[in-house]
């Protein structure tokens, strides 16, 4: 064993071949199955792969298919449409939210933890339960608007596109709410009080003290909660699936619902990956823009790398 | 709310509570415990709907007239029953909970030594290797779906769970490793040291001085990895076709729905028990899993 023993000794000594042995579960994973898959959608993207064939390459012809289909366009449309709002909204309520838990409250613990439920509980299945509170028939509601009297019938959530449209925006808002508060209150929780103390002496008003102290010390936070947040936003699957399926008639379709419905339901593999590929330009897009947003706000405020 | 609660004499009292003494309770009230009520209801409703929904009877569901649609007045446990009876939603949750359980601990194994490797190995590119990692992080699983269905079909895994625990680990691995590398950076390198000069190995220090150093990073990353894995759905819809080999959420929705008949009491009931084991396991570690999540952002 002794020359078992004395190569265990050199690789205990040798940071790199000791770094190459404990990467390498992971390494190998992550190369199987995230690196290689990214590579073949690319490949399948470009080829005429339908389930069950396999298919030759065609060069572009799937993505000039696509530039040609008004129903692709109406997905990207609704793709931006939905991140957008839905983004917008989740950032408006979730720093209201996050500031409102970062005051002196009974049960702050408790209540923050409660709150985070929407985020903890599987999406498919509280989207189930949205999906049942705007049943055409059954929505609870439509009943307490009508007996409110603000509406005299039934609001028709899922059948209208542009209704939909908003419901399934509605349903998203709810989830990533508590997911963007609890993320921006770990933020607020480290910018002094002092600061609120000296600018209060100086004779700010609260709206002063939010736009010149909160928001400046918040934006790097809000810059990478938010990048996650469009991310998973533009990329969203599981609500649509549940509550609409992309209808009324591809109003709410999604690109990730379309590209399923095209590769998976309607076997069309290589037109699936094309529309995932095309996701990609827009979500390095958005991871671009806030990391250079980030990096000029760290350098404004005099960070070294 | 008396106004005793004036600027003045209210200082002293709550000296604990920083500037609170500016603002009476009156205001505070409107200003923080209304609108706290208004986010609280809005996003606690759907679950206290989900929950009567199942206990109601089909009397009680479809006539709102004659029975307030918030109290359930005739409670039945006929949906849970069928659920679980009738359907194979015993087979879907224990196939969720072995999913998330191996592809958890696959991760956390996979990390912990890549994470070590990062942070404290510091082998040549691990900058690099770490930046890639968190890269991965940064994909996500739709876009990967319809390769990665063609290799799971290309190598037999196909409506195998073997297809859900291989595949979950690509988004667990990146998140996982980078909430780990945060916690090893924190342990000071002067254990390390004294281990390396007393004669341990680097895998006898990662054992016995680093691992235990680190079980709250290790919780929360199993944590968190768990409910990511319970939660998944896209995979599990793509990979599976065979109901006894479904997950809850898959099996939910594609077996549950049949038609145009909705079965809303077993469909909230078959909701209400798959969300159930996630929120239980974060109730008893909501602050480990507050951490992970923010910790991760942190970096």
């Amino acid at each position: 064993m002794a020359t078992g023993l004395s190569v265990l000794g050199r690789l205990n000594n040798s940071a790199n071949a000791l770094g190459f042995v404990f990467m390498l579960p992971a390494a190998t994973m992550l190369l199987v199955f995230l690196t290689y898959p990214l590579g073949l959608g690319l490949w399948l993207g470009l080829t005429d792969t339908k389930i069950g064939r396999s298919g030759e390459f065609i060069g572009l012809a799937n993505y000039k298919s696509l530039f040609d289909d008004s129903v692709f366009w109406l997905v990207v449309f609704n793709t931006i449409f939905y991140t957008a709002v839905s983004s917008f909204f989740k950032l408006f309520l979730g720093l209201w939210l996050a500031i409102l838990l970062n005051q002196n409250i009974a049960c702050k613990s408790f209540v923050r933890s409660v709150l985070l439920l929407p985020f903890i509980v599987p999406t498919t299945l509280s989207a189930i339960a949205f999906w049942w509170m705007y049943d055409s028939q059954f929505s609870i509601i439509s009943w307490v608007l009508l007996k409110l009297g603000v509406i005299d019938k039934y609001i028709n959530f899922l059948g209208d596109g542009w209704n939909a449209r908003f419901s399934v925006i509605a349903a998203n808002i709810w989830r990533g709410t508590p997911f963007v508060a609890i993320s921006l209150l770990a933020g607020l929780q480290t910018i002094s009080p002092s600061l609120y103390e000296a600018a209060t002496i100086d004779g700010a008003t609260p709206w002063h003290r939010f736009r010149f102290i909160t928001l400046p010390l918040l934006t790097p936070i809000i810059a990478i909660v938010m990048t996650f947040s469009v991310l998973f936003t533009f990329t969203d699957f599981q609500l649509i699936y549940v509550i609409t399926r992309g209808g009324p008639v591809n109003a709410t379709h999604l690109m990730a619902t379309l590209s399923f419905q095209r590769a998976i339901q309607g076997g069309q593999l290589a037109e699936g990956a094309a529309i995932a590929m095309a996701m990609v330009p827009f979500l390095v897009g958005a991871v671009l823009i806030s990391f250079f947003g980030l990096q000029r706000r760290a350098w404004q405020q005099g960070a070294k790398d | 709310m008396s106004k005793t609660a004036s600027k003045s004499n209210a200082a002293p009292l709550h000296s604990e509570g920083g500037m609170d003494y500016l603002i009476t309770r009156q205001r505070k009230f409107v200003t923080v415990y209304l609108p706290l009520l208004v986010f609280g209801f809005v996003l606690l409703f759907p679950f206290y709907w989900m929950t009567i929904t199942t206990f109601k009877s089909n009397d009680d569901l479809y006539d709102y007239e004659k029975h307030s649609p918030f109290w359930v007045s005739n409670p039945t446990l006929a949906n849970v029953k069928k659920l679980l009876f009738d359907t194979a939603y015993p087979d879907w949750l224990f196939n969720t909970m072995l999913v998330a359980v191996s592809s958890t601990f696959l991760s956390l194994f996979a990390s912990v030594f890549a994470a070590y490797a990062i942070e404290r190995l510091r082998f040549k590119s691990s900058r690099w290797v770490g930046l890639g990692i968190y890269a991965g992080y940064l994909v996500p699983p739709s876009i990967l779906f319809i390769p990665l269905a063609s290799m799971v079909f290309s190598l037999g895994l196909f409506d195998t769970r073997w297809a859900l625990i291989l595949t979950y680990p690509t988004f667990l691995i990146p998140f996982c490793t980078w909430l780990l590398m945060g916690y090893f950076k924190s342990i000071p390198y002067e254990l390390e040291e004294c281990a390396l000069i007393d004669g341990a190995t680097r895998l006898q220090i990662l054992f016995k001085i680093i691992l235990p150093l680190a079980v709250p990073g290790l919780i929360s990353a199993g944590i968190f990895a768990f409910t990511l894995s319970w939660n998944e759905f896209i995979y599990a819809l793509t990979f599976i076709s065979s109901s006894e080999v479904k997950t809850v959420p898959v099996g939910v929705l594609t077996e549950l729905v049949d038609g145009d008949v909705y079965k809303w009491g077993s469909l909230m009931a078959g909701a209400l028990f798959g969300s159930i084991p996630v929120v239980v396991l974060y109730s008893f570690f909501v602050e480990y899993y507050v951490a992970g999540m923010t910790g991760a952002i942190k970096e």
